[in-house]
């Protein structure tokens, strides 16, 4: 019975992780959804170099005002270029049918995107843009080959070259394995301060995906704690019914 | 003034104009229940738990859900920011999705083990496998309307299947969507079908279901009929009361359902891209086909038996009418299964043998049908696809070969 009962566990846990990506390996994001400073440094670099293009169509100023840490005022000072209202949604203006002429495909909204493509996806497909003359814009990136996206955070990261390794099968063919980068060209970033920017904003976009998230944690703790209490009353009263019955 | 129930005031008002006192007892305080009822029996209240949650969440979705391909995937993120508690609620309706098939593959299990479907139990059993095929229409019609990739081309696979039967499958598979691809239209009526004309079905199912339980009586793990062993007051010796006992004993159930619930909804609502699937947080693209398209969990067996059937003669059908045969042979159980003995308790080995190889089939079939296909998994599907039809046509043989224990008069403890 008790086998059964775990083969049946098995069955509803989760064991597989869903494979996505051209095989470049992922880097973990460190994600710290209660580090309200980097949440901020995330939201600044998301208005300032995404938002011309991507929308964060389902998230509202205040919202992420009041969760992030920072007053209306703050934001409307900082962050809105847009003219919007504080409590109105993260739209911007650039128009999509245009903008699909310009770079080839619509540039995604972003509010939900960490929940589809996850945070490490983001995180490394952020750093990994690299130069190609081949491309309509100079740079591929080694996650998403062949990413319409230019790369808008050159001037941060600086400029840099894929590094390959060739390996040769035993019919001599050779096959080109992207292994890293070489900067050509230095941003006004360091390599250190940039990977630390880019984890802010994935934090960001993580965040943004789902605002709830720590509230949420934070409510199923006083559930279980209830329910934890409701089980011992209703265990204790089975029990005083049920002595009787042999 | 007493009346034929002997109840009086309000109680006694309502009794003379309706079965209030008399329902009741004949459905709680006087359905006598065999007392030796195991872990397998808390899935039955469970399911009308779960049933309940989907109803109750349900209607507070559609409060503010719009049911338009331009509106979906954005009210849906609405709910989960702007209206309050509006992201417990989708949680608990897109958990108690995946914990009603939890809860039912449960219930279905405990009734082949302890042959529950058998005479006098075939109608019980037949209501359940319609209770499951509307469960299942009402999934896949639910999982369209958050309007997400997986919502969409889930959608499209399902229904190009209609497309496979010949001469009329074409068109049966554009009136169904209402267009020529899934879309708006195809998006409404599912609504439709989703919010009230599923739900009335299945409500209606269920009701059947438990007016033909109480009226036979339940099984137990021991498949005696506690009703040929009656007291001089004429109730089952083994019997008791459903309520209280069995009130607050599946009280308990419920709380510890409601702890895994829990942990889940509010620690794990995705379920590591099994109960939300990483791409349907992608609004739908109807000009974007997903490299990988897997339908939920549920599922999953189901459409592992789809895929591990080639296509013969210059059309797909077979696999669809595999597919199809897999939920209809659970009809003919009652009639497939011949041993006298209910209970896997006093059958032989080689029930228990085929029963597990028909269980262990499922589950691989459930974990090949999440995956892309490769040749060595096809060939597993296919091999696990025979084992599972391979149960209904062995089952009516096992009597002839098999060894069973003698079953009690009684009940047993344990």
């Amino acid at each position: 019975m008790k086998k059964i009962v775990l083969a049946l566990a098995l069955l509803v846990l989760p064991g597989l992780s869903l494979a996505a990506t051209a095989g470049y390996p992922l880097m973990k994001a460190p994600i710290d959804l209660h580090d309200k400073p980097s949440l901020q440094r995330g939201a600044k670099l998301f208005v300032n170099y995404c938002m011309g293009c991507h929308s964060l169509e389902h998230q509202r100023y205040n919202r992420m005002a009041r969760d992030i840490g920072l007053t209306d005022e703050e934001v409307k000072a900082n962050l809105i270029f847009t003219g919007a209202k504080v409590g109105d949604l993260m739209k911007n203006a650039m128009p999509k049918a245009a903008a699909k002429q310009w770079f080839g495909v619509t540039p995604p909204d972003l509010t939900v995107i960490a929940r589809s493509r996850g945070v490490d996806y983001l995180y490394t497909y952020l750093q990994t843009f690299y130069q190609d003359p081949t491309r309509p814009f100079g740079v591929n990136n080694a996650v998403f080959p062949n990413a319409g996206m230019p790369h808008v955070l050159w001037q941060l990261q600086g400029m840099q070259k894929a590094v390959y390794e060739v390996h040769k099968d035993h019919e001599g063919n050779e096959t080109k394995v992207l292994t890293g980068f070489e900067l050509v060209q230095p941003g006004s970033m360091s390599a250190p301060q940039f990977k630390e920017s880019m984890a802010d904003l994935v934090n960001f976009l993580a965040y943004a995906g789902e605002p709830i998230k720590l509230e949420r944690q934070k409510v199923g703790i006083w559930v279980l704690l209830f329910l934890g209490l409701a089980f011992v009353v209703f265990y204790l009263l089975k029990k005083e019914y049920w002595k009787d019955i042999h | 003034m007493a009346n034929t129930q002997g109840t009086t005031g309000l109680v006694g008002w309502i009794d003379e104009r309706f079965p209030l006192t008399k329902m009741v007892r004949e459905h709680l305080t006087e359905y006598y229940a065999p007392k030796n009822f195991n872990f397998w029996y808390f899935f039955g209240s469970l399911a009308i738990l779960v049933l309940v949650n989907q109803i109750l969440t349900g209607i507070w979705l559609t409060m503010n859900y719009k049911p338009s391909a331009a509106e979906a995937f954005a009210s849906v993120e609405y709910i989960m920011r702007d209206v309050n508690w509006g992201w417990l609620i989708r949680y608990m309706h897109s958990t108690g999705a995946s914990a009603f098939f939890i809860v039912v593959y449960l219930h279905m299990f405990r009734a082949l083990i302890y042959g529950s479907y058998k005479k006098p139990r075939e109608l019980i059993w037949i209501f359940g496998v319609l209770i499951f095929l509307c469960l299942m229409a009402e999934a896949f019609m639910g999982y369209l309307l958050p309007w997400g990739q997986m919502s969409y081309w889930g959608a499209q696979v399902i229904i190009n299947l209609f497309s496979a039967i010949p001469g009329i499958g074409p068109d049966l598979s554009v009136w169904i969507r209402g267009d020529f691809v899934v879309s708006d239209a195809t998006l409404n009526r599912f609504f439709s079908l989703h919010v009230i004309a599923l739900p009335l079905v299945l409500v209606g199912l269920v009701a059947a279901h438990i007016i033909a339980l109480h009226e036979v009586g339940s099984n137990n793990p021991d498949g005696v009929e506690i009703k040929k062993t009656k007291g001089a007051d004429g109730k089952p010796l083994d019997g008791i009361p459903f309520h209280p006992y069995y009130t607050v004993k599946d009280l308990v159930g419920v709380v510890v359902f409601l702890i895994f619930f829990s942990i889940v909804i509010f620690f794990m609502p995705e379920m590591g891209g099994y109960f939300l699937e990483h791409p349907n947080f992608d609004p739908a693209d109807p000009l974007k086909t997903p490299p990988h398209i897997a339908p939920v969990w549920y599922f999953t067996p189901f459409y592992a038996i789809l895929r591990a059937v080639p296509s013969f003669a210059g059309t797909q059908v077979w696999g669809v009418l595999a597919m199809g045969a897999a939920i209809v042979m659970l009809f003919f159980l009652p009639w497939l299964d011949r041993s006298p003995v209910k209970s896997i308790r006093y059958r032989g080995f080689l029930f228990k043998l085929v029963l597990a190889a028909f269980v262990v089939s499922f589950l691989i079939l459930g974990y090949l049908g999440a995956l892309p296909t490769t040749p060595e998994r096809t060939t597993l599907a296919q091999v696990c696809s025979v084992i599972y039809f391979a149960f209904f046509f062995v089952l009516p043989i096992l009597p002839a070969i098999e060894k069973t224990k003698p079953v009690p008069e009684r009940v047993t403890e344990k």
